[in-house]
């Protein structure tokens, strides 16, 4: 009986190599695992449930699969089915990772709580009655409900991290430019990074390590510095981590949060680390605003091919090319799209540009001095994920302004263009709460040797209580 | 004129004649069946990147250095945005503040001396698809029934030229583009052919009183396809101004077309005018920063350029000629015909060789400068086979240059002697007054002569003997 809750994708990689299961037999306690709780999670947009020989995986579904409809959570592509793989799925599927399904996510990544899916949200395992946070919901909930080993998020402001640290999952945002985004649904190009959700800290690094690498068809990737490392240390003598006062006093963060991170700071100092406090008081001053307008502005641009001419929904309009236009995406397009269309529009209209998007460029080049002054002093910085643990469902459906402080956090490093981990680090209020770890471009290895020795330190259990 | 001067400004589009399209692999090829040569990327399916195409790059770097521009140390891509069914990402990948090529000049030979015309930039894009609209006006989209959209062209690299209104009538305005497109072919990189549309114009006009500072309203006269066209649609419009001005009027800002069938200027719908592109820089694109050695290698492959050939002509045969040759690719077959009657050579390359539809390239110089020596005294017919027949293999002037004309009475009597002791009826009847029968015996003469008698000669001596 293979407990999809507990296992790894390292054990499930395990099992098959002992031959103690074949991949049809693992591929099946997930579908199973699916069938049981999914509909109560509802982390599943689409079951696809591939055979292959090996740990099956789940995408979130704005990853382009050949022959596999993507939906990106929007009525506007409903019942498109794309006729190539993006590079991220070409990649897993070489390394032999059959498909479980795609996932819930917030309609076109665009949301924190995965509730703006235009196919009803993702429950989180821990609390039904709560968020898994988003956008990427759907992928954090499989996994920490057990429904995948290990899957696929994007991140654009934090949608891997935040959805991660409300599932108690291990979620990385890797360094812009070290994954394709070739086929990946675009939502702010300058900010989109595809990352892995799994248990553990190896897990994630061994999947990292599967679909990271320059790619011909984004010309915005680069060859890793260094071959990815499976961390295996336990230490971290020698390690230098600053803890941002900015990020860590930050109006809005639960105290329950700060205990759970504040603990697993000190037991870092405990394991050998040299901990001191530093300051980026511009990054989270103004990172948040920045990224408001800096998202939304090539999301309006990016969001314009969908036009019901070639693809996905098509609004039944006759003779009228501009109401064609205009029904299809009234119609295709949720609320927070069309809310950041019209954001995005403005801020790149004539007139306005330099006070908006050129002004957010600039702040912009700013986040990324001070994070690279920091990065002077020290090889990792340490804040909360997500100031809170997850909230109710509805809670903040109604104030978009709250619904984007969640990510306060987790956008200053993702403006900067650097890799952030978040692992859960304890309970608050029985739900999880995340650590996050930030590092200099293409520091990943050092975040992974970092989270895999408090991960073991810690000894945090990922199974949710509720289903243990 | 009256003492008004016209103010040209010409924007001009060359498409590259490259394997593949500007940012996919897809065939860069003209008149294929609609919507043959596609792909995810040139069709905008989600998630898709646009990868530029270097020889576009390395081709556009090639004009800019004949046209004697600046190459930017860093270009720019920008993202022009509007929503048309021949844009499928709604918008173009185009250059904005930091063209590939700046400032430059391009100098056009006229009459009065060379005329040196600006150039502000030369920048890549990709061109668009191409509508049709079936039903409604003149194939307009305005009033169709249905439009149909083919992607072939969707893609193509296009390089847009910018002059400064340094142009000061329709007939300079056609030597530039003559003259641009020369180059363009010389440089093998368009076909530069204005019904293909493979290379476009259009032309900023304006007047204003000899010796006014500064420019008045400007009106733009759209898709001029041939080089006549943009002379004559620039001299209507030209008038067309001044008569306003000289009645009293204003001159509106406008988009106009030229119908050539009718001779007369008509507006476009102004709709399509106030846009706003909300250009930004393309977050899917890193800077392009041509390399020295590249910049190097494209300004050695630039030859004399035709304006300077031009030059070069007009010393030895007028202006127009000189224009004709260099502009019709015959020069360099003018410069390897000996001969010291240049004049002659010219016209003949110009006329007869024309005519003849024989590929320049091909001929033998020296060859062809026998048969220019020889045009007086050979027959015409032979001159012109022997033309038609100069671009063989192995082709020699000798069996053409043998059949010279027999102009000797001595030669021909005997011949027409024999024709008139043939035909004693005809010798009675022309006798008789039916003066008209001297064409019949003329005739029988060059039969018996294959061709080679001096008409002239022959006429004499038969008027001699008929009439004696």
């Amino acid at each position: 009986m293979i407990d999809t809750l507990r296992l790894t994708a390292e054990d499930a990689a395990g099992l098959l190599e002992r031959g103690e299961a074949s991949g049809d037999e693992l591929a099946g306690a997930y579908l199973d695992a699916i069938e049981a709780r999914d509909p109560e999670l509802h982390a599943y947009l689409h079951v696809v449930g591939e055979q292959g020989e090996g740990v099956p995986i789940a995408h979130k579904d704005v990853i382009t699969t050949k022959g596999i409809p993507t939906t990106a959570g929007s009525k506007i592509l409903l019942g498109y089915t794309p006729v190539f793989d993006s590079t991220v799925a070409a990649r897993c599927k070489e390394a032999g990772l059959p498909i479980l399904g795609k996932t819930n996510l917030d309609e076109l990544a665009m949301g924190s709580s995965t509730e703006n899916s235009a196919f009803g949200p993702t429950r989180n395992p821990w609390d039904p009655e709560r968020v898994p946070g988003g956008s990427s919901g759907g992928s954090a909930a499989a996994v920490a409900g057990g429904l995948a080993p290990w899957a696929l998020g994007t991140d654009t402001g934090g949608s891997v991290k935040q959805p991660a640290s409300l599932c108690g999952v291990v979620g990385l945002r890797p360094t812009y430019g070290t994954v394709s985004r070739y086929g990946i649904v675009a939502f702010a190009s300058s900010l989109d990074q595809v990352g892995p959700l799994t248990k553990t800290v190896r897990d994630n690094a061994r999947l990292y390590e599967i679909i990271a690498g320059q790619d011909p068809c984004d010309s915005t990737t680069v060859e890793l510095p260094e071959p990815v490392a499976i961390p295996e240390g336990e230490d971290l003598t020698g390690v230098r981590i600053g803890v941002p006062k900015e990020m860590n006093e930050a109006e809005g963060i639960d105290p329950g949060v700060s205990a759970s991170v504040n603990a697993a700071i000190r037991l870092a100092e405990e394991l050998g680390a040299d901990v001191e406090e530093t300051s980026l008081p511009r990054s989270v001053d103004y990172g948040l605003a920045c990224y408001y307008l800096v998202a939304p502005a090539e999301a309006s641009s990016n969001l314009a091919r969908y036009d019901g001419v070639r693809y996905g929904h098509r609004a039944a309009v006759d003779g009228d090319l501009t109401a064609l236009y205009a029904r299809t995406r009234w119609e295709g397009f949720g609320a927070e799209p069309k809310r950041r269309i019209l954001l995005g529009t403005y801020a790149l209209s004539a007139g306005y540009y330099d006070a908006y998007y050129g002004q957010a460029q600039k702040v912009r080049t700013v986040i990324a001095r001070e994070h690279a002054a920091a990065f002077e002093r020290f090889d990792v910085l340490v804040s909360p994920t997500s100031p809170t643990v997850a909230f109710r469902i509805g809670e903040k459906a109604e104030n978009p302004l709250a619904m984007y402080l969640s990510d306060l956090l987790t956008i200053p490093a993702n403006m900067a263009g650097l890799p952030g981990l978040s692992i859960p680090c304890g309970l608050s209020d029985g739900l999880p709460v995340g650590l996050q770890l930030i590092g200099p471009q293409f520091s990943e290895n050092a975040l992974f040797r970092v989270g895999h020795a408090l991960e073991r330190a810690l000894g945090f259990d990922f199974v949710p209580e509720r289903l243990r | 004129m009256n003492g008004w001067e016209p103010v040209i400004g010409l924007e001009i589009h060359v498409q590259l004649k490259t394997r593949t399209k500007m940012f996919c692999r897809c065939e860069n090829v003209w008149g294929e069946e609609p919507n043959t040569r596609t792909c995810p990327v040139c069709l905008a399916h989600p998630g898709t990147l646009p990868v530029p195409n270097k020889t576009a790059i390395e081709w556009t770097v090639k004009l800019g250095l004949a046209l004697d521009c600046e190459i930017a140390e860093r270009a720019l891509f920008h993202r022009k945005n509007y929503f048309y069914p021949d844009l499928p990402k709604g918008y173009q990948i185009s250059q904005y503040d930091v063209p590939l090529c700046s400032e430059g000049r391009f100098v056009v030979p006229g009459p009065d001396g060379d005329r040196e015309i600006g150039i502000v930039r030369a920048h890549l894009e990709e061109d668009a698809a191409k509508t049709i609209h079936v039903g409604g006006a003149a194939g307009r989209i305005h009033g169709a029934e249905y439009s149909l959209v083919d992607f072939n062209r969707g893609g193509t690299p296009l390089v847009e030229i910018v002059a400064k209104p340094d142009v000061r009538s329709g007939e300079e305005a056609r030597r530039f583009l003559q003259l641009l497109r020369q180059t363009v072919i010389e440089l093998d990189i368009s076909d530069a052919e204005m019904e293909k549309g493979s290379l476009r114009c259009d032309a900023n006009v304006s007047v204003r009183k000899a010796g006014e500072e500064g420019y008045r309203t400007k009106t733009e006269l759209k898709n001029m396809n041939s080089f006549k066209f943009v002379a004559d649609g620039i001299a209507v419009e030209v008038e067309r101004q001044i008569a306003r001005y000289q009645a009293g009027e204003e001159v509106m800002q406008q988009t106009l077309h030229f119908d050539p069938q009718t001779g007369t200027i008509a507006p476009l719908r102004s709709k399509e005018e106030a846009h706003d592109y909300r250009y930004f820089p393309e977050p899917d694109l890193v800077a392009v920063a041509p390399p020295a050695d590249m910049v190097e290698r494209a300004r050695a492959e630039i030859g004399e350029l035709p304006a300077a050939r031009i030059r070069r002509l007009e010393a030895e045969v007028d202006l127009d000629l000189a224009y004709g040759l260099v502009t019709s690719g015959r020069d360099a077959l003018y410069a390897r015909v000996p001969g010291d009657d240049r004049r002659a050579v010219a016209n003949v390359l110009m006329n007869q060789l024309a005519a003849a539809g024989v590929d320049p390239a091909a001929v033998d110089g020296a060859e062809l400068g026998r048969l220019v020596a020889a045009r007086e005294t050979i027959p015409r017919q032979t001159f012109l086979d022997a033309l038609g027949a100069s671009a063989d293999p192995d082709f020699t002037a000798d069996p053409y240059l043998a059949e010279t004309t027999v102009s000797d009475a001595a030669a021909l009597d005997p011949v027409i002697d024999g024709i008139l002791a043939a035909n004693p009826g005809q010798v009675e009847a022309y006798r008789g007054g039916k003066e008209g029968l001297l064409g019949f015996f003329v005739g029988q003469v060059m039969k018996e002569t294959q061709g080679k008698a001096d008409a002239r000669v022959v006429n004499e001596r038969l008027r001699e003997k008929l009439n004696a």
